[in-house]
């Protein structure tokens, strides 16, 4: 029987020749990433070896990513000293691979762990955080997980009783039309397969649309998998992973590349064609009510955020800057604009797409997860709007239950900011 | 038996069990107090102890789906509660396990609130409308782990077995 991407990365990292789905193994981990929350991932940590004579410790601190993002700089004192304990811990067992609030190497976890060249193609990588998804982007089998398994996987270097997941094959063909991108298609499947379309199992994404995609929208697609229920979403790596990897990653290690066999077995096949998709929008209260753009537009919007580890990365704001270069944001509302790490911002600077987002009146914001979640700036007022690039819509994500997300593109974002109503980017002046 | 005390609809997320913007709070001594904040009437119902341990949240599907912050379930056990639901997000079924936090999976359950259920292994019955329905056991690889007592019990056996002898060696 032939072997899935993920099956055959679990057998490595697991000392098998074979597996498949519904297999328990025990992989070994390669990176394994926390935020803000490895407050709580120490806690944990220290109670697994209470009453033991064992001293705690991580078991391989090269393989321990923490890149604060969350809550950066500090909103309150209690994050303060959170930050300031996870600090400490990072000092005290020597963790490497610690990205700190700095505008040259801080950002988003999901940018940082790429832009670094720390995530490599066939490795094991987990997180916690939902959106850890994202790394499969690079080939990797990445999934998020809970602090308590962190502590876990910080005292062993293992993932206990980790069930095989099956594996969704997604094939995507076409090219996309103008203005519509990686968003709208992650969107349009989302819809299509629901929210929990894909619960405990691997959206492996093939096709030449995706052979075409650049690394930057493969990290969206497999950054929203999880908004289907996915474990995991996963490319097999291919020359532009290698590109991405050498050139923008600055990784000089041999990299293998692990590819699914031909007979592999997929509990689903599902065929999308990209070439008549139209730029889709993800409406309140759940990521899978996506509906194609021309059913909401003329929605009246009072904050646009651009942005995130879905869409903060440099082609997203070139998208936006392009669209938004010497026109001016609506005077009826905000836009808020977060590169996903500083090194994007430092390009977006270069380029120009920093400026063009300031004279035209939107207000660019540090790297980090901004308003995204709802903690720390950016919140909404009762009965106001947003539209936004980020990967979630749920009744009070951006910090008030009476408010309203909706989802969609960098290029619908930016179209709506000149607006101030939700505009298809691919009509008007732009 | 127990009291349905709070009947949920499908893809009940995170961010409503436990809102982002509590996310600064980590510890699950004090994580109870947000459960369900912006629903005020029911935090409120919690944090007045009107509700007893073992209370059950009914629920549809894709409970707990969103982000995978360990709050969500802590701010659940602190109060006992149970979860009944047609089936569970991942990252929350793992955490629930994790903590201790008791989740039946039941696809064709109904019940509303303030429903008397009967919670059986295999079986719950509906005593108020005197249905009952068959549980989808969780997989062996998590009851293992709940029965050492979550996770911490669990890793800890298992550093104890293969640091122990080794601790000399890791130490140096």
């Amino acid at each position: 029987m032939g072997m899935t991407i993920v099956e055959k990365i679990l057998a490595r990292a697991s000392g098998c020749s074979a597996l498949s789905a519904g297999n328990v193994v025990e992989p070994a981990v390669d990176l394994a990433m926390s935020h803000e929350n490895a407050a709580l991932v120490i806690n944990q940590f220290l109670e697994i070896f209470e009453g033991t004579s064992i001293e705690p410790k991580v078991w391989d601190s090269s393989k321990v990513a923490i890149v604060f993002d969350h809550r950066v700089p500090a909103e309150s004192s209690k994050t303060a000293t959170n930050q300031k304990k996870v600090r400490e811990f990072v000092a005290k067992d020597r963790i490497s691979k610690f990205h700190d609030i700095r505008g040259d190497s801080g950002g988003i976890c999901h940018q940082i762990l790429p832009e670094s060249g720390y995530v490599l193609p066939g490795s094991v990588v987990v997180g916690t955080d939902s959106h850890t998804t994202s790394h499969g982007a690079l080939g990797a089998f990445a999934f998020g997980i809970g602090a308590t398994e962190m502590a876990s996987v910080w005292a062993l270097g293992t993932v206990l009783n980790v069930e095989v997941p099956e594996t969704i094959k997604v094939n995507v063909h076409g090219s996309f039309p103008s203005f519509v991108g990686p968003k709208d298609l992650i969107l349009h499947l989302i819809g299509k397969i629901s929210a929990q379309g894909a619960n405990f199992r691997v959206i492996e994404f093939h096709g030449e649309t995706i052979r075409t995609m650049s690394t930057s929208g493969r990290l969206v697609l497999c950054n929203m998998s999880v908004e289907a229920g996915a474990t995991s979403g996963i490319v097999p790596a291919d020359g532009e992973t290698i590109r991405y990897l050498r050139d923008e990653a600055g990784v000089n290690d041999p990299l293998t590349l692990v590819l699914p066999d031909n007979n592999a077995k997929y509990v689903q096949e599902i065929d999308m064609d990209v070439s008549g998709l139209e730029p889709q929008v993800a409406c309140p209260h759940t990521v899978d009510n996506v509906k194609p753009i021309d059913r909401v537009v003329g929605t009246n919007v009072h904050q646009i955020v651009i942005g995130s580890c879905t869409n903060g990365r440099l082609d997203d704001l070139q998208v936006a800057a392009r669209i938004i270069r010497g026109k001016k944001v609506s005077k009826n509302i905000r836009m808020l604009v977060f590169p996903a790490s500083g090194k994007i911002y430092g390009q977006a600077l270069e380029r120009g797409y920093i400026a063009d987002f300031m004279k035209a009146g939107a207000v660019v914001m540090n790297p980090g997860c901004g308003p995204c979640l709802g903690i720390h700036e950016g919140a909404l007022a009762d009965g106001e709007v947003a539209l936004s690039t980020t990967n979630r819509n749920f009744k009070g994500r951006m910090g008030n239950p009476k408010s309203e997300v909706y989802l969609c593109s960098p290029a619908v974002a930016a179209a709506s900011a000149i607006t101030g109503v939700i505009t298809d980017p691919r009509k008007g002046e732009n | 038996m127990a009291t349905v005390v709070l009947k949920a609809g499908d893809d009940v997320s995170t961010d409503v069990i436990y809102p982002g913007r509590f996310m600064a709070t980590v510890l699950p001594t004090e994580t109870p107090q947000f459960a369900f904040a912006d629903n005020t009437e029911f935090n409120a119902k919690l944090k007045s102890n009107q509700v007893p341990p073992g209370s059950i949240i009914v629920a549809g599907r894709n409970f707990g789906c969103g982000s995978s912050r360990e709050q969500a379930v802590s701010t659940l056990k602190g109060y006992e509660l149970v979860i009944v639901a047609k089936s569970f997000a991942r990252i929350f079924l793992q955490n629930s396990v994790n903590l201790g936090l008791r989740l039946v999976e039941i696809p064709e359950i109904e019940a509303s609130d303030a429903d008397e259920l009967d919670i059986g292994t295999d079986i719950v019955e509906n005593k108020t409308t005197g249905r009952r329905f068959n549980v989808v056991p969780l997989p062996k690889t998590r009851q293992a782990i709940i029965a050492a007592g979550g996770l911490i019990p669990y890793t800890r056996k298992m550093v104890t077995e293969r640091l122990g002898s080794t601790d000399q060696a890791r130490n140096t």
